[in-house]
């Protein structure tokens, strides 16, 4: 065995390794993976230079799976087994999904998510997601030459807590350990921003194949501040080709179609929508299965007027995002368009036409999410350069609360807060002697329970009897940095508590992803041992490089005592982290955090005290 | 150098290092919310320890709270009164001057009128008109608090402001309701 090497106490460690990690567009129609090399932010290509890959995954029926062009291909050959636009299942029930009737999937009845059988099995939307990010996966680490750290998975703003838990899982069943959950118009402002320096009030719009968000930024000083978002998880381009698909059977009146034509039909509506991004006409024939002939021209004019209320649809959200921020078009100096969509002229004149200004289209709308998503998965990843001193600060797009008597939602955190954000509210009892309390978290905008989208339902009991309305249960609502929610519920007299973690209603439960996972474990042997052990080893390694770097920075701030103290637990560390117990090294890793608890407090009291440092003593003598 | 206790438990004013006063200079609000999300934010400890992040995700969150406080003057001038022993007491205290009563009731109406003829331009107004009505109320709340110290007077003007942008609200509700 390879001897430890012990850094000398105060010593710094070995300059840091640079850390592999990549920001992944996850997307309705393509996905893509971007990383950061020599302090540019690169689209990864395959094999072949395409920077793309078609977010579609075919399954065969000797359980082999394809994924990309390859799947693409198959589609209208055999459309049940070739899954596109996953995206839009993600943490979706049945009744959520628009057009259902006209995709060409069998859907399992089930309580939650919706389910897929294939030829292949019955798969969850998580899990044919999670075999485009094993691919993108694949794909960086073939280019990158070594194990991913980590990745940052852009989801639209818009999405809900289910459809952001329903994303997570996926990557976690691809192998990948997720740095954040990021909102793609954010990225794309981070993308936009570091490039060209910009100040001021930019929104950014960005029209995907399946969702569409808006985003108010202020962006000062190396800080994206979030003010506003807005959207609709379920509008894109591909409610666009569907409106041409329904144009061409009303026109060509054909007989009742075959799975095989109706997908056809759907791959030359969406060729027609392309092509007229650049042509004023565009010719649809096609000979279908049956014999009939389709021989049609789409004009622009034509293809306007029956889209006119999808592009409706992006403009309210718009508006709303503005007034959420307190602004007007007049206050936006830039709109930055983002999403294979944006291309369409209705869309660009539109946008023009509500803002006053032409849109700013300057960056390749389709890999400005996934260059955004690298540089931040970058400085995550602990890759920070000298000049990547920026700061992201998002928020949350729904409203968060709980139901109240006669199913009202009371809303604890309004959308758009800054996160992390955490608040407390007070509620009482409604019978005399009532001992448990049932709470209801949503998700939402509207007043009824019912309008909104339910999270998570868990009880509060051993509330001590007392008359109706004499109870103080005092709820809390935390969201982190990633966006997801915990809530507590205290009794106050008593302090009589209960906590959740707030899985979504439609989210997996961990069961089902260790069944998953071990399921693609199956051939592996003791690798999910081995796994564990060097994840273990990793993070035992990250703890004691950062607290070497607090010693490094702060160590004036530890008595003698103290800092005897934190240098045992660190040896201690080190030793357990050289043999193959994990629980040795859980152990020893819990020890040393402790000893540092009360060191990272001062720290921060500190780092706080020098950010305001000369800059306040004239605003405190007003 | 001045000190001042810049302690997680001391009062949002404090805490940005501005002097306890309904008038505020936003700018300076602004910079040092920024600065010190610079340094506390969770992103910037990502590789620190977990009692580190834990810690900065409880700044931050603190420094989130007392920012979005101090920017409304509506919750600023609320929460300032609550620290000077005045608290507004929204919820129990309900009594409004009758002439602040009829004109929000003839406000109402014509944000009804223009809800249900689904005429946006005619609540694009009444919003505005609210907004400039506010934004006076916001002045005179800080010459009753910074410069009168009639505290009073400023608890009654906070809880009519607390009915004015609930009204706002609904102002934004029927918009949403009209354009979508």
């Amino acid at each position: 065995m390879a001897l430890l090497q012990i850094a000398e106490p105060g010593a710094s460690a070995a300059p840091h390794e640079h850390r592999l990690a990549v920001g992944i567009d996850l997307g309705t129609t393509n996905s893509l993976v971007a990383t950061v090399r020599s302090g540019m932010s690169v689209v990864l290509n395959d094999v072949q230079g395409r920077p793309l890959l078609p977010s579609v995954v075919a399954y065969a029926a000797d359980g082999s799976v394809e994924v990309g062009y390859g799947a693409e291909a198959r589609q209208s050959v055999d459309p049940k087994n070739t899954i596109v636009s996953v995206k839009r299942f993600m943490g979706r029930g049945r009744h959520d999904i628009a057009h259902i009737e006209t995709l060409p999937y069998d859907f399992v009845d089930t309580n939650g998510m919706v389910k897929l059988k294939t030829i292949a099995g019955i798969k969850s939307p998580v899990e044919i997601s999670a075999e485009i990010l094993k691919t993108m996966r694949n794909r960086a680490e073939a280019s990158l030459g070594g194990e991913l750290t980590g990745a940052v998975i852009t989801v639209p703003a818009y999405f809900d807590d289910a459809q952001r838990q329903a994303t997570k899982d996926a990557a976690r069943l691809a192998g990948i350990n997720v740095l954040r959950l990021l909102n793609e118009p954010t990225a794309a402002a981070i993308a936009y921003g570091l490039d060209n320096s910009a100040e001021g009030i930019y929104a950014v719009f960005d029209l995907g194949g399946g969702t569409f968000d808006i985003s108010i930024l202020r962006l000062s000083k190396g800080v994206f501040e979030v003010m506003a978002t807005g959207g609709d998880s379920a509008l894109g381009g591909d409610d666009f080709d569907h409106r041409v698909f329904c144009w061409i059977i009303e026109q060509a009146k054909t007989a009742p179609l075959s799975l095989q034509d109706a997908r056809l039909l759907q791959t030359r509506a969406r060729e027609a929508k392309e092509q007229l991004s650049q042509h004023g006409q565009v010719p649809i024939t096609v000979k279908l299965g049956s014999g009939e002939y389709v021989d049609l021209t789409l004009t622009t004019e034509m293809f306007k007027d029956i889209s006119r209320t999808l592009v409706q649809k992006t403009i309210a959200p718009t508006k709303k995002a503005l007034r959420d921020a307190g602004l007007t078009v007049a206050d936006v100096r830039g709109v930055v368009m983002v999403g294979g969509s944006t291309r369409m002229p209705q869309i660009q004149h539109a946008v023009a036409e509500l803002f006053k200004q032409e849109p700013l289209n300057n960056l390749d709308p389709e890999k400005v999410v996934a260059l955004g998503a690298a540089t931040q998965a970058n400085l995550l990843a602990g890759n920070r350069a000298a000049g990547d001193d920026w700061l992201l600060l998002d928020v949350i797009p729904l409203s968060l609360g709980l139901e109240t008597m006669g199913g009202l939602v009371e809303k604890v955190i309004p959308r758009n807060s800054t996160i992390p954000i955490a608040r407390a509210q007070e509620f009482t009892t409604f019978k005399d002697g009532q001992t448990a309390m049932s709470i209801q978290v949503v998700q939402g905008e509207r007043e009824l329970v019912s309008d909104c989208r339910s999270l998570a339902r868990f009880e509060l009991r051993g509330i001590p009897p007392m008359v109706a309305g004499a109870a103080r249960i005092r709820v809390t609502f935390q969201v982190d940095a990633d966006g997801l929610l915990s809530v507590t519920a205290r009794e106050q007299t008593t302090g009589h508590e209960a906590r959740i973690e707030v899985k979504p209603s439609y989210g997996l439960s961990d069961d089902e992803i260790a069944g998953m996972l071990r399921d693609s474990f199956s051939h592996a042997g003791d690798d999910a041992f081995r796994r564990a052990l060097r994840e273990a080893q990793v993070e035992a390694q990250r703890l004691i490089e950062a607290t070497q770097s607090a010693l490094q920075d702060d160590a004036d701030l530890l008595s003698t005592l103290e800092r005897a103290h934190i240098d045992e637990a660190m040896t201690r560390l080190q030793h357990a982290m050289g043999g193959e117990d994990r629980r040795l090294i859980d152990q020893a890793m819990h020890t040393l955090s402790a000893a540092t608890n009360e060191f990272a407090a001062r720290r921060m009291n500190q780092s706080v005290q020098r950010a305001l440092a000369g800059r306040n003593v004239n605003q405190l003598s007003l | 150098m001045t000190t001042f206790d810049l302690n997680f438990a001391a009062d949002h004013f404090t805490l940005f290092g501005l002097a306890q006063a309904q008038a505020l200079d936003q700018e300076s609000l602004d910079n040092s919310f920024r600065a010190i999300q610079s340094r506390v934010h969770p992103d910037k400890h990502a590789h620190a320890s977990e009692a580190d992040q834990r810690l900065a995700m409880q700044w931050a969150t603190r420094i989130n709270e007392a920012y979005q406080t101090l920017k409304s003057p509506g919750r600023r001038g609320r929460y300032l009164l609550q620290l000077l022993g005045h608290d507004p007491q929204i919820e129990s205290n309900t009594a409004m001057p009758a002439e602040f009563l009829i004109n929000q009731m003839e406000l109402r109406e014509a944000v009804e009128d223009a809800r249900s003829a689904a005429n946006e331009d005619a609540l694009d107004v009444v919003r505005v008109r609210l907004l400039n009505e506010i934004k006076a109320d916001y002045e005179r709340l800080a010459s009753l608090i910074d410069v009168d110290r009639d505290l009073d007077t400023a608890a009654n003007l906070v809880r009519q402001l607390m009915f004015q942008e609930k009204l706002l609200n609904e102002i934004d509700d029927a918009l949403e309701a009209v354009t979508a």
